[in-house]
């Protein structure tokens, strides 16, 4: 009796010294990128006159508002523990299918994007969550077959389609409320709708379940293969989006967008602190991942005398930092 | 021995389906399990004789120098990603290796043609060794590690290759275009470094361990197998074979671009891979179905071509392809980890 007394009360000290450890780490983990975000654009701030100008963050956050669409779906595949490739594809599929739908009516513009690529991401989803296909496999398919049937549709990429002038469908990303543009503004809505989701429902739940333990959680009875094809149909959709509000920013369809794309979102969300194992993660956090991102590429274009090519040196040296840092982070936290 | 398959099917099919279709395939688990196995090479032959009848010119020696020129520089970094995904890894970053050595040459090649190859592999090995520590010793999953270097070292491509460049030295023109007795010098290399690559993967200690590490990498550690030497190695091979591939197809080309060269490589290396029979989750390598898996699709891509399929019905199939093929492989990798 008197030796398990004593044991916690010797031990009490470091247990707590370590718990306190743990907590930092576990902060840092989370707000890894935000700390550096913060340096970052003070840093810019103090640099640049021109940087912390209204025109220039506001363009900051309309460039940065596509590839957000992208990084929130992604943020729920990886928090199953999948990835989606096929973003990046699906991305430039919406935009050619948004700008050939806006001859037709906006109506069309928004719906038949939406569709197409909703339905590829119900394909993608049933094939991972029913046939158990690897994901990394199935989006990289994806990936090809997007970029096949957009290649189909343009004339093997030789036709652009214009959005005509005078459509409302223009002002879906051209236009602003208030002075914030309504890209921002969408983001801004969507993200709030994604942290509710995740935190808030069911299905929210059921996915960082799956991440973290996917045998334990089907044990338990949750909804496994619905939750997986949700996530999917949803990246998807939200790839699709963004591509129907670049085509309304261009006024066109691109053919030669969001190559490399899918790789930017999953960079954003990891220097978000989503862990890629899945079961964890914060939607704030990948939007900051995201903005940093585009914080780096600004600033760098800033410097005059600096290359562009240093953008993606320095941001595949960040996100290989901060995932160094991470590692490092959740071994303290697992001590 | 089928009731030993029996009992390995049921947690897997559970686990995914249900009982039904598990027990109905394992009915026929011996057909299965061959077509798993040698799927590709009956279909590369089917494919190849299919070509040899219904198109015209395709038993030329030119059609089939071009189409193993064309393939060689895919194999050599196929090889490469095989070991890596032996390891249950993956190398994003091999595509902007290639362009990585490519932009080196024109920077060296006044120390002559060895020199600047030595460099171009020299820089290979780094971004590898990079790779390695990061993932063997750091334990940053290899998606995300290769990633970063992915997207870094092509931006570094960039800074050091600037535009385009064209290459004229004649030794590295030559061992671009020139050929042994009507073997071009880039087939030769990509067989002699296929043929190391085998024997290293059946023959050596390094072979036995890396396929232990992919398969159960917990136990390999405690059995004392040298893990962490093994991953860094594996990546440092998979960056060596890329740049090597990079150079070649920069002396083919006699020019080195580094914001094309290599891109999408690393998806063409995977999909060879998967496509002959190496599953994603490692602790298996199978070398003769890699070379077949990149056979496989530079034929079919030929194949297209040769038909005047445009570029986006090719992409198209390719995607049903590498699904289908993927599916026909899904069952023999669960009961191997059961």
């Amino acid at each position: 009796m008197s030796t398990t007394t004593a044991d916690p009360a010797t031990s009490n000290a470091p247990e707590a010294a370590l718990a306190n450890r743990a907590r930092f780490a576990s902060l840092v983990q989370r707000q890894g990128a935000l700390a550096i975000f913060v340096v970052v654009v003070a840093v810019a701030s103090v640099s640049f006159d021109t940087f912390a100008s209204r025109g220039n963050l506001t363009g900051i956050a309309v460039q940065a508002s596509f590839l957000a669409m992208l990084a929130l779906g992604m943020t729920f595949v990886i928090m199953t523990g999948g990835i989606d490739l096929s973003v990046g594809s699906v991305f430039a599929l919406g935009g050619v299918l948004a700008a050939w739908g806006s001859q037709h009516g906006t109506l069309v513009a928004f719906v038949l994007p939406l569709a197409v690529c909703g339905a590829i991401g119900l394909v993608q989803g049933l094939v991972i969550a029913r046939g158990g296909l690897p994901p990394f496999i199935v989006t990289l398919a994806g990936l090809l077959f997007a970029r096949g049937l957009l290649l189909l549709l343009s004339d093997e990429g030789a036709t652009t389609y214009k959005v005509p002038r005078g459509s409302s469908f223009r002002e879906l990303a051209q236009g602003e409320l208030l002075g914030v543009p309504y890209p921002v503004i969408l983001v801004v809505v969507f993200f709030a709708i994604g942290a509710l989701v995740l935190h808030r429902t069911s299905y929210g739940a059921s996915v960082l379940a799956i991440g973290g333990q996917e045998d334990a959680a089907d044990l338990m009875g949750l909804p496994v293969q619905r939750t997986k094809v949700l996530t999917y149909v949803a990246s998807a959709l939200l790839a699709g989006f963004g591509g129907v509000m670049i085509a309304s920013y261009t006024s066109s369809g691109v053919t030669i967008l969001g190559v490399g794309t899918e790789l930017e979102a999953i960079a954003a969300v990891v220097l978000g602190g989503t862990l890629l194992t899945g079961g964890a993660g914060t939607v704030l956090g990948t939007l900051v991942g995201v903005l940093l991102l585009q914080v780096i590429k600004n600033v760098i274009n800033q410097v005059g005398s600096l290359d562009s090519d240093w953008q993606s040196v320095v941001s595949g040296t960040i996100l290989l930092l901060v995932v160094t840092l991470q590692r490092f982070l959740t071994r303290v936290e697992r001590r | 021995m089928s009731d030993s398959t029996a009992t390995a099917t049921a947690p897997g099919s559970t686990g995914s389906t249900g009982g039904p279709g598990g027990s109905g395939r394992s009915g026929t688990r011996f057909d299965v399990d061959w077509v798993r196995r040698n799927g590709v090479f009956v279909a590369l032959g089917v494919l190849l004789l299919a070509n040899v009848f219904l198109t015209d010119n395709f038993v030329s020696t030119g059609t089939l120098r071009l189409q193993l020129v064309q393939v060689a520089p895919v194999v050599i970094v196929a090889l490469g990603m095989a070991l890596v995904i032996g390891t249950e890894g993956i190398d994003l970053s091999v595509g902007a290796v290639m362009a990585l050595a490519a932009a080196l040459i024109p920077l060296y090649v006044g120390y002559g043609s060895v020199g600047a190859i030595v460099v171009g592999l020299v820089g290979g090995v780094v971004v590898g060794l990079l790779a390695g520590v990061l993932v063997g010793v750091v334990g940053v999953q290899p998606i995300v590690a290769t990633l970063g270097l992915m997207v870094a070292v092509r931006g570094v491509a960039n800074l050091f290759g600037g535009e385009i460049k064209s290459i004229r030295e004649p030794g590295l023109v030559s061992l671009g275009t020139g050929d042994v007795a009507g073997v071009p010098y880039v087939v030769l290399i990509a067989a002699v470094v296929s043929l190391v690559v085998w024997l290293v993967v059946r023959r050596s200690t390094y072979g036995r361990q890396l396929v232990a590490i992919g398969g159960n990498k917990l136990a390999a550690q405690l059995a004392g197998l040298p893990v962490r030497r093994v991953l860094v190695t594996t990546y440092v091979v998979s960056g060596l074979l890329a740049a090597m591939a990079g150079i070649l197809l920069a002396a083919r080309s006699q020019a080195s671009d580094p914001t094309k060269l290599g891109q999408l490589m690393e998806l063409s290396a995977i999909t060879a891979v998967v496509i002959g029979g190496t599953p994603l989750s490692g602790g298996q390598v199978r070398i003769l179905g890699t070379i077949a898996g990149a056979l496989l699709m530079q034929l079919i891509t030929a194949t297209l071509i040769f038909h005047d399929i445009p570029d986006s019905t090719a992409q198209i199939v390719q995607a049903v392809i590498v699904i289908a093929a993927v599916y026909v492989q899904l069952g023999r990798g669960k009961a191997r980890r059961s």
